[in-house]
């Protein structure tokens, strides 16, 4: 029997393969990667009845352009996506959320995102794909991952793994919800700041600038004055902890951030939150807030709660 | 020994080890770090040991802050358990001027002559503190008090892979491509991370200690061919 498989006609923006991340190699320098918005992924692929960490495409702005070049595939999209689908010839408007059975010959155009950055296609069966340091997730900077480490280029062809082809169709309804502040939990370094540039990082908005990917996000506004010592010794980092180097500009960690460094640290974003950060594109602004650890951890416990709860719907 | 733990965010414990940076207590920090790791611990998603810190993540699904600091705390390492049993890792190193691309500065502002430098440089033991940053890297150290340089003023976009550079009491590898504003006087051919290795995918490991020889460009040509 012929082997299901696509051909990328054009690759989109930062395309790569991205699962749950890998864990425990930040000490020889790897960090998780995986996907930047775990929610959405894991949404993507139980609308096409795969288990919770199989292998999907996560791309930014704008995702690959498909063909399907033998047999036949499911998948599905998740995000907020602009995205059609040529079926037999025939354009289609496709909505995200929903699964789609597709033939050869068929395409599927992922054109853009509509005001966030990432989106996930997953596939029924999911990829063939090899794990590297026990996982398919994609680090470009050290070409480790699925793919031999690289992103996903124009002409290249995946196979996918085999399905059950009467799979039925499968559908959510979800709305991609904003939040009003971004909640963080004082950083290690919290008291090397100004009291009135803690007042500001608290209270003030922040530019999301151009300079953001899945390393990091830099931000811009008023600027954080450093009262102490403008650079610490190096050490680890983990995601979501928001860095000051001495101009007085935020940068918060993101999946592909470097395993460690020296700028001191003014907060950390609370877990519940980083799905959420992460898919504010450039020259949107957010706003800070410090809470609470123990609110911090009921908070994710509720959003875990959310997450299950509409997985459990498809 | 942990002088105190405070949280890192929900997910992750922040150890304190004290401020100084030296190898008695870097020493303490990569002992906590492999008995850490061997306890599997269920829930810990990530141990960094640094200079002087270690920083514990953890999945919020599985445990908590509290609940594994307790854990972390009960952990018993007596001093006398502390010794070290690493290895000498020898790093081949082409110090011409194509490679060296801050000989110059570091010539001129710490007043040596390249031949000075690289004298004080080459051939001696140095401690591996950590790794990390970019895949594989090692923050190795201490160099001679009179080649310390701070990091130039502004760092380069691309430091090119292999690169090998000095800042402060500190020498490293810069394992790939990467942004990086250390001082560099040479390059090695040698692969310090193997990706399709994955069980031993770093050549230098904190507490090894390395060493820095030189090579000439012909050496460098071959060895570069055979990785």
């Amino acid at each position: 029997m012929k082997k299901n498989r696509i051909i990328i006609l054009r690759e989109g923006i930062n395309s790569t393969f991205q699962d749950l991340g890998r864990s425990n190699f930040y000490h020889i320098g790897l960090p998780f990667s995986g996907v930047m918005d775990k929610r959405n992924y894991l949404i993507a692929n139980k609308l096409v009845g795969n288990k919770h960490n199989e292998a999907a495409i996560e791309f930014a702005y704008q995702g690959p352009l498909i063909k399907i070049e033998e047999g036949n595939i499911n998948f599905a999209i998740s995000g907020d996506i602009k995205f059609n689908i040529k079926k037999n010839g025939k354009l289609i408007t496709g909505d995200c959320y929903k699964n789609y059975n597709l033939s050869k010959n068929d395409e599927v155009d992922i054109i853009s995102t509509n005001n966030s950055i990432y989106g996930y296609f997953a596939v029924s069966g999911g990829f063939e794909l090899k794990k590297n340091f026990g996982s398919f997730s994609t680090h470009v900077r050290s070409n480790v991952g699925a793919n031999n480490g690289n992103k996903i280029q124009k002409d290249e062809k995946f196979l996918l793994k085999d399905f059950k082809d009467n799979y039925s169709n499968k559908s959510l309804k979800y709305m991609n919800s904003k939040i009003e502040y971004i909640r963080i939990l004082k950083g290690t370094n919290f008291d090397y700041f100004s009291e009135q540039s803690i007042k500001e990082f608290c209270s003030k908005e922040f530019l999301v600038t151009k300079l953001s990917d899945r390393m990091g996000m830099r931000l811009r506004g008023p600027k954080i004055k450093n009262l102490k010592e403008t650079n610490i010794r190096s050490e680890g980092l983990t995601k979501g902890v928001i860095q000051v180097p001495a101009d007085g500009n935020p940068i918060i960690m993101l999946s592909d951030h470097g395993t460690i460094g020296g700028y001191p640290k003014i907060g950390v974003v609370i877990s519940a939150d980083y799905d959420r950060l992460v898919q504010t594109p450039p020259s949107k602004k957010i706003k800070f807030k410090l809470i609470e650890l123990k609110e911090a951890e009921k908070l994710y416990k509720l959003y875990q709660m959310e997450t299950e709860n509409l997985l459990s719907q498809i | 020994m942990i002088k105190n733990i405070s949280n890192l965010g929900d997910a992750a414990l922040y150890c304190d080890f004290g401020n100084e940076v030296n190898q008695k207590t870097n020493i303490k920090v990569i002992k906590y770090f492999e008995n850490i790791k061997n306890l599997k611990i269920k829930g810990i998603n990530n141990i960094t040991p640094s200079y002087n810190k270690l920083i514990i993540s953890f999945d919020l699904n599985v445990i908590n802050f509290t609940e594994l600091k307790k854990k972390i705390e009960d952990i018993n390492i007596s001093e006398k358990d502390i010794k070290q049993d690493h290895k000498l890792i020898k790093i081949p190193t082409c110090c011409d001027d194509e490679f060296a691309l801050d000989i110059e500065r570091l010539s001129s502002k710490l007043k040596l002559s390249k031949k000075e430098i690289l004298e004080k440089y080459l051939n001696k033991e140095y401690f591996c503190y950590m790794t990390g940053f970019i895949a594989g890297m090692p923050f190795l150290g201490d160099i001679h008090k009179k080649i310390r340089l701070e990091r130039l003023e502004t760092p380069r976009v691309k430091v090119p892979k292999g690169a090998v550079g000095i800042t402060e009491q500190f020498t490293n590898i810069y394992t790939f491509e990467s942004p990086g504003g250390w001082n560099i006087l040479g390059s090695t051919p040698i692969k310090i991370f193997d990706q399709k290795n994955e069980k031993q995918p770093i050549l230098i490991n904190p507490g090894d200690t390395v060493l820095f020889y030189e090579i000439n460009k012909k050496e460098y040509i071959k060895l570069n061919e055979k990785e």
